[in-house]
Formats: C-alpha cells, structure tokens, sequence
C-alpha cells in the first residue's frame, strides 16, 4: 500500500515536470543538438601490433625504395639493404661483442657509482643542517653545470680506457640521486622524527629506522633516469677519445662515411639502451615491492 | 596518593622579531599516580607546549618537569607521546608499527612481537597484525597508535587530541576502549582535547587553560564513580561541571575578543 502511495506520488511529480514548466519554456529555448558522450573504442591487441610492424616495414621499404630510384642520395642516407649487410659483417667478423660490453660496463659502473655515492650524499644532508646549508650550494653548481663539457678534462685525467667513461657516465647520475634522495630527506615528517624522539631514539635510529626507509622511494624513482644519463655519459666519453664500444664505433663510422656501419652502431645502441630500461624497471618495480610504496 | 608527574612554573617564552613572545605562563600541575586527567582549551593555549616539554622534546625557559621525585625535565623517553596524527610507518606492517618503541630501547625484535600479538588481539586489531596500515580504518589505526604508546611501557602517557579526527560514532567507541586499557595497565593519563564532553566522561580532573600567555585557569575535579554508563551525559553532575568548564572558557575568550 504504502509502496503505491509513494510511487503514484512520484508519477505525479514525474508527470508535473514533464508537461507544464516545461512547456512554457520550451518555445523560449533554442535548439539544442542530442549529443552523445564521446566514447573511444579500444582495438584488440594484435591490431595495435600489427599496425606498428605495418608501418616500421612501410618506413624501411619507403627507405630502401627511394635509396634505390635515386630520390634520396644512398651515399649519406644508405639504405636497409646495405644496413642489414653491415650488421652481419658487424657481428661476424668485427669485435662486435667488445664494444657492446665496453660500453655495457661503463654504463653500469657509472650508474651504480653514480647513483649509490649520490643517494648517500643526498641522505648524509640529514645529520647536519649546518653541513647540508654548506655544501648545498657547490651540489647546485655542480647540477647547472654542463658536466658533458668537462669530458676531454675528465679522458686527460682517467686516461683513455673504462675509467674516464665510468667517470663520466658517475658524473651525470651523482648530482640526479643527490638531489632527489635530499628531496626526500626533507620531506620527512618533523612530526615523525618527535614521536621517534619521545620514543628514546638515538640519531642513528632515526636515520636508519626512519630517513632511509622514507627515502628509499625517492632514491629509487630515478633509477631509469639514471639508467638513461649513464648511457649518455659512456657514450660522450667514447666519442671524445676512447678504443672500444658503441659511441666510439659511431664517431669512427662518421668520419670515415661508413654511413651503414652508423645505423647499424645506432641500432645496436637502442637495443642495449632498451634492454637496461626494461631492466631498471623491472628492478625498480622489485624494490617498490620490499618497501611497500 | 604520591604525584607521579609534577609540573613546577613550566613556563616557555619564544623569541620572534617583535621581541619575546610568552606561549606559556609558569604552569604548575600535579597529577597522582594513576590518574586521568584532560587539558582543554582553545588553540594556541599552550596544551602541545605543555606535552613537548614533558616528552623532552622542547627546552622550558624556565621550570621543572619532575617524574616520580626526581627532576626529568629535557629527557627524552621517560613518557609515551601520542601526537594528534597516528604517525603510523607505511613500510612496517601494524605489528611492526606497535612495537616501535620496544625496538628502539633495544629489545630483540621476536620477544617484542611476542608481547603485542596478544595485546592486538586482546584490544581490537584481531586479523589486522600483518596488514600495512593504510588498509586500515581512522579508529583501527588510532587503536595501533595508542598501543604503540602503551607499548612503550612508561608510567605517563600523554595524548595529544588522539580522536580528534574521527568521526562522532568512531569517537565514542574509542572513548570506551580508550577507558578500557586504562583500567588495565593502571597508566598516568594526561589527555588533551578540544572536546568538553570527552574530557569531562573520561577524566579525574579537568584542567581549563585560556591564552595569552598559555595558562591553567581552573582545575575541576570529575567526582562522578567509575565505570561510568554513557548515560552520565544526562545526570545534572556532569551537566554542571560542564557548565563551568563553558563558563571558563567563554568568558575568557570574551575577554580575548574585547581586547582585541
């Protein structure tokens, strides 16, 4: 009973809403077009895929195709064809493996160097304001300064082999893990550090029961930045004077217009590039995990 | 009863570029062993002072903060502070979290999660103990808070406006709880709140404190007999020593506000 009641009260409203207010607006009112809500539809996944291939062979064969009518000159462009012949020769006869490794090495040691030294750089700010307010200043020079311009100093000093490139490729992540893990010491909660305080804390507690833990996130958020900037410093090393790896390949493929063997150093570069992203990040997701953030 | 924690002319004064600002006038309070008392008043009267000074944290310009006889002021670790927010770990599960204080003294980590596990059960965070707190409710993560308070084994526990944030509902079942673990372990309860109605259910006494300087004004027992039905809300005792408690506050603000 009461359920009829309530819904004929309901019609009645429905009912008033729809015929008189609204009539005697509605000559007032102009046109309104009937609009759907805009809605994108997802295509499957192999559609994705396949379009992508679709247009990276569309690319390669557009290449190979106005290399070989003349539209674009093969000499400073090449062309697949000759860039897939080199990248055979590249991995069967050349040392093909030293220089990946070569510059695999000093990427990974600058990296690790660089981004460990710089965490506990930015993490040591904690212990002292005093210290901290010090040596900020020098942290920023070094950040705003153009490190890759210091490279010819930094082969003269380290010498020609792996120890200027993993000089370089420190260089560029120390000063990045420096300031974030230092961001993150600043953003820890004073209110955090009291209640550890009024528990009985030593300073050494609170730096390694609270500061690192809280700072761990921020120092691994830039793990694949750090990842990229290595690369960038052992290859700039390479180009300046160096015997092995990728970037000197490329510099060495220039000057003498092997412009195939370019590409094909290029290629192998993006790879290796790729491959120690995809690795980072799989490890940063790791780490995510076991500090649960 | 002996005073287990004595306040003597704790005063703080805080230098700002328009010379000394006085945040806290020479407070003098004397709270007995077991005992549950509450600190009201408006912000700014001086009530997180009193708790930072007590907890060590904060240098008096003057005055002496004695425990159990003997002068305490300026150390860290002689009572469980509980600030306004839970200051829970996020990496540390709730388990991990209650025995922070534990850890810190040093004592081995599988004794001290032998001593919570039982006491989470016992008071609430059944089936919680391994969960991170940010699965957890207000009220649960108030309730893992205070424990790790309690945990900490002193005397003096300070709470420093522990329901503020919660909701009506939450907040008075954590008001019985809160009543509950007291009876328990037997604390030295020094509460603050903005609450009228909290302070006067859950408290001995009552202690009103207004501004400018930060000061005690009056205390006033609570002689209403424990365990206390919700109910005491209504009986004219309670409502005339809310009345007063009213009275206190409004008639200094009002002397604030003329001045002003």
């Amino acid at each position: 009973m009461t359920v009829q009641e309530t819904s004929r009260v309901a019609d009645v409203g429905g009912s008033s809403l729809d015929t008189a207010p609204s009539r005697s607006t509605q000559s007032a009112r102009p046109k309104r077009t009937m609009r759907r809500l805009p809605a994108q539809k997802d295509w499957p996944f192999w559609v994705i895929v396949l379009t992508q291939v679709a247009i990276l062979i569309a690319i390669i064969g557009l290449w190979q195709a106005a290399a070989d009518f003349g539209w674009i000159d093969g000499f400073f462009w090449s062309k697949p064809s000759a860039i897939y012949a080199t990248l055979i020769k590249f991995f069967t006869e050349g040392d093909a493996w030293t220089d990946i490794s070569f510059t695999f090495r000093s990427t990974i040691f600058g990296f690790l160097i660089g981004t460990t030294a710089g965490s506990m750089l930015g993490l040591s700010f904690w212990w002292s304001r005093n210290y901290a307010a010090i040596v900020q200043p020098y942290v920023i020079c070094f950040e705003s300064l153009p490190k890759l311009a210091l490279a010819p100093l930094v082969i003269l000093v380290f010498g020609l082999g792996l120890a200027s490139k993993v000089a370089i490729a420190t260089a560029l992540t120390l000063v990045v893990s420096t300031l974030t893990a230092y961001a993150g010491v600043k953003a820890v909660d004073p209110d955090q550090e009291k209640l550890f305080y009024s528990l009985g804390a030593s300073r050494t507690q609170v730096f390694r029961k609270l500061v690192v833990p809280f700072c761990l996130p921020w120092i691994i958020s830039v793990l694949r930045v750090n990842i990229g900037l290595a690369l960038t410093g052992a290859i700039v090393g390479e180009f300046v004077a160096s015997q092995h790896g990728l970037g000197r390949q490329i510099l060495y493929a220039g000057q003498t217009y092997d412009i195939a063997l370019v590409w094909v150093a290029v290629l192998v570069l993006s790879t290796l590039a790729v491959v120690m992203y995809v690795a980072v990040s799989w490890l940063e997701s790791v780490l995510r995990k076991g500090v649960r953030q | 009863m002996p005073a287990k924690l004595q306040l003597e002319h704790l005063s703080m004064a805080f230098k700002t570029p328009k010379g000394a600002f006085q945040a806290l006038a020479p407070v003098t309070l004397s709270i007995a062993q077991g005992h549950f008392v509450s600190l009201i008043g408006p912000s700014g009267c001086g009530k997180s002072t009193i708790f930072n000074i007590v907890a060590g944290l904060l240098e008096p310009s003057g005055g002496r903060v004695v425990i159990d006889g003997a002068d305490a002021t300026g150390t860290i670790g002689r009572v469980g502070y509980m600030l306004q927010k839970d200051l829970l770990l996020p990496w540390r599960t709730v388990l991990d979290n209650v025995i922070l204080g534990m850890e810190i003294q040093g004592m081995p980590l599988h004794r001290a999660r032998e001593r919570a596990l039982p006491l989470l059960r016992r008071y609430g965070l059944s089936g919680f103990e391994y969960l991170y707190p940010n699965a957890l409710s207000g009220g649960m993560r108030q309730r893992a808070a205070l424990l790790r308070t309690l945990l900490f084994d002193t005397d003096v526990i300070l709470l420093d406006e522990p329901f503020g944030a919660l909701d009506a509902q939450t907040k008075l079942q954590m008001q019985e709880w809160l009543l509950q673990l007291w009876s328990d372990f037997g604390k030295t309860v020094v509460f603050v709140t903005h609450d009228i109605d909290e302070a006067i259910y859950l408290s001995d006494e009552v202690h009103v404190m207004t501004t400018r300087p930060g000061r005690i004004v009056a205390s006033i027992p609570v002689p209403i007999g424990r365990p206390r039905p919700r109910t005491v809300t209504l009986t004219s005792s309670f409502i005339d020593i809310k009345e007063r408690c009213l009275e206190l506050l409004t008639a200094h603000n009002s002397s604030l506000n003329e001045a002003a």
